[in-house]
């Protein structure tokens, strides 16, 4: 049942990153990092501890810190990029696209601050159009994880994952309610099953589509909620599966409904089993200054959106 | 072997023939940068033509004005990595030989995609970086164009290759004074780009990028400098479209392929000295 998922604590998914890369760089040490002058925004202050000499500085230079982590995949180095997402991905799109993607370098973007939850900072730095961008690369791999344990583990699993990677997280205080053995790239993660309507969330919105199930099955319906903490490539039989079972869908994610999971999820339900789908994230717009919480709360993110947004699409399945 | 200006005329023939083959790519460039390529893998670089991405243990080369691709595939192919016979498909589908070199189509020789300007000193570094972290010894070549040089990320590449002391890099500008517009000057004029590399915190030598002779003795210079905490940049002075008379210096010729008459006309100008492919 959702109401007995177990919440072990509170951290910000960022620092599963931290975390993450020491505990798989001792293991691995082809693993180098590198950053535009966010270091400690993104938790590396350990890792520069530990491997000095496999820590590279850049500056305020994201382009030339991408075309840096192509040429370090030349000679068998796994460079995994920091900064926000936003100068992770928009501010260098053509630097990922020739210098990493088509040229299929090993390269790991690991994107903190995404999403609204970044809050004070504003729409300059909340990127919503970064899961889109991405994952029309072709050969890129997008995941976005739910909480700090499941950050962490995508950070040490990204390293034996060859390819490129975009690895999205962010900065708010967040419950942690997973266990790292449970992550898989590629592999959606069941929360509940049910048979009247299914949740595919990502990210920080997991723990909201936890939240919303549970109100939902207090009120007698059958919520099926998975994470779908990577968006490329999607699981695809588990989202038919799960589609062909409950006939309608919701999408939850900290990004525009153009281009993002629920885009994903939407074609992926065309091409096999054509179902309605609501879909929760931000509707073609930029973001703004605020808590974490009343940003939630005016773009339609939170608990209460995505139990209506399910209320509504039910409705929709029984008046089909 | 056949000596080195021989080998810069047979690439120079490929160039030509290729382009015309294909009724499109870019003359100017490669023409004027043949010379140094032909030092470059006849000569200079320590390769290894059984080609391997990682690339340990030999010297690397990236070219970041991508579109001069027929004189690296003439290169390439001339120096083993593939058979010249693949030439004829430049630019044609299904060819590993694609208009701007690419990783995609597994071409052994290449290294990165280029062709968006400005991306190839970065990535130069990065592959720099990593000898170093291998503890090989061998060195990074990259060449560049001038006009190329007005994308801003070329300027975060300085900074970060003399702040972090990449002196395993010698970076070669090709300063022929053209881009598609015009002469660089009038589009958007670079100043003295030796000096502002050199206030960058770089070794900066010059050379005559078509005296085959200046070339190797230049680049032999720049290997006996590498390893003293900065890097080395090259500038190199080349005639855009070099080897033909009625092509050099003209600008027209950046990336417009010869017709049947005027490709006639070059080759008359360049013996064969290897065998046409």
């Amino acid at each position: 049942m959702l109401k007995d998922i177990q919440v072990t604590g509170k951290k910000d998914t960022r620092s599963g990153f931290g975390d993450g890369i020491v505990e798989v760089a001792r293991k691995n040490e082809n693993i180098v990092a590198l950053t535009a002058d966010l270091a400690g925004s993104l938790k590396l202050n350990q890792f520069m501890k530990e491997f000095p000499e496999r820590f590279f500085q850049c500056g305020i230079a994201e382009a030339n810190m991408m075309g840096i982590a192509a040429g370090l995949t030349i000679g068998g180095k796994i460079p995994y990029t920091t900064t926000f997402a936003n100068f992770s991905t928009g501010r260098v799109y053509d630097q990922i696209r020739q210098s990493i993607a088509y040229s299929n370098k090993n390269v790991k973007i690991c994107a903190s601050h995404a999403g609204i939850t970044l809050g004070e900072d504003g729409a300059t730095h909340q990127i919503l159009e970064d899961i889109g961008l991405m994952k029309m690369l072709p050969g890129m791999t997008v995941i976005v994880p739910c909480d700090y344990s499941q950050t962490k583990a995508a950070t040490i699993a990204i390293a034996e994952y060859q390819g490129p990677v975009y690895l999205r997280f962010g900065r708010p205080v967040w419950p942690i309610f997973t266990n790292e053995e449970d992550f898989k790239i590629g592999k959606a993660q069941y929360f509940s099953e049910g048979s009247d309507v299914t949740i595919f969330a990502c990210g920080h919105l997991v723990w909201n589509a936890i939240q919303a199930g549970a109100i939902l099955q207090e009120k007698g319906i059958s919520v099926e909620v998975i994470n779908m903490h990577t968006i490329k490539p999607l699981d695809e039989d588990a989202v038919i599966k799960s589609i062909r079972k409950t006939k309608c869908a919701v999408t939850a994610e900290e990004h525009n409904i153009i281009g993002g999971l629920g885009d994903a999820i939407g074609q992926c339900a065309a091409k096999h089993f054509p179902i309605p789908i609501e879909y929760v994230g931000t509707k073609d717009t930029f973001g703004e200054s605020g808590t974490p919480s009343d940003l939630l709360k005016k773009y339609g993110l939170d608990i209460p959106d995505i139990v209506a947004a399910a209320e509504k699409v039910l409705q929709r399945k029984n008046n089909n | 072997m056949p000596p080195l200006n021989e080998i810069a005329s047979q690439i120079r023939r490929d160039i030509l023939r290729m382009v015309h083959g294909a009724n499109s790519g870019h003359p100017g460039g490669s023409l004027g940068c043949t010379d140094f390529f032909t030092a470059l893998y006849f000569q200079i670089m320590e390769h290894n033509p059984t080609f391997s991405m990682d690339g340990k243990n030999e010297d690397l080369f990236f070219l970041s004005n991508g579109h001069i691709s027929p004189v690296f595939y003439s290169a390439l192919a001339r120096s083993g990595y593939f058979d010249i016979s693949e030439l004829s498909s430049f630019r044609k589908i299904n060819s590993r030989l694609q208009g701007h070199p690419t990783t995609h189509e597994h071409l052994p020789g290449i290294r990165v995609a280029s062709g968006s300007l400005g991306q190839g000193m970065s990535v130069a570094i990065g592959a720099a970086l990593a000898k170093k972290l291998n503890k090989d010894n061998h060195l990074v070549f990259s060449l560049h164009g001038d006009g190329e040089l007005q994308e801003g990320q070329n300027w975060e590449a300085l900074m970060f290759a003399a702040h972090h002391k990449v002196d395993n890099l010698i970076s070669t500008v090709d300063w022929n004074y053209q881009q598609i517009d015009g002469t660089t000057t009038k589009v958007m004029n670079l100043g003295d780009i030796g000096q502002k590399f050199e206030a960058f915190g770089w070794t900066v030598l010059k050379m005559d990028g078509n005296n085959i002779d200046e070339v190797v003795t230049t680049l032999e210079k720049a290997k006996s400098l590498t390893g003293k905490g900065k890097p080395i940049a090259i500038m190199m002075k080349t005639i855009m479209s070099k080897g033909v008379d009625f092509m050099e210096n003209d600008h027209g010729w950046h990336g417009v392929a010869p017709n049947d008459e005027q490709l006639e006309k070059a080759l008359a100008q360049l013996p064969e000295t290897m065998g046409d492919y």
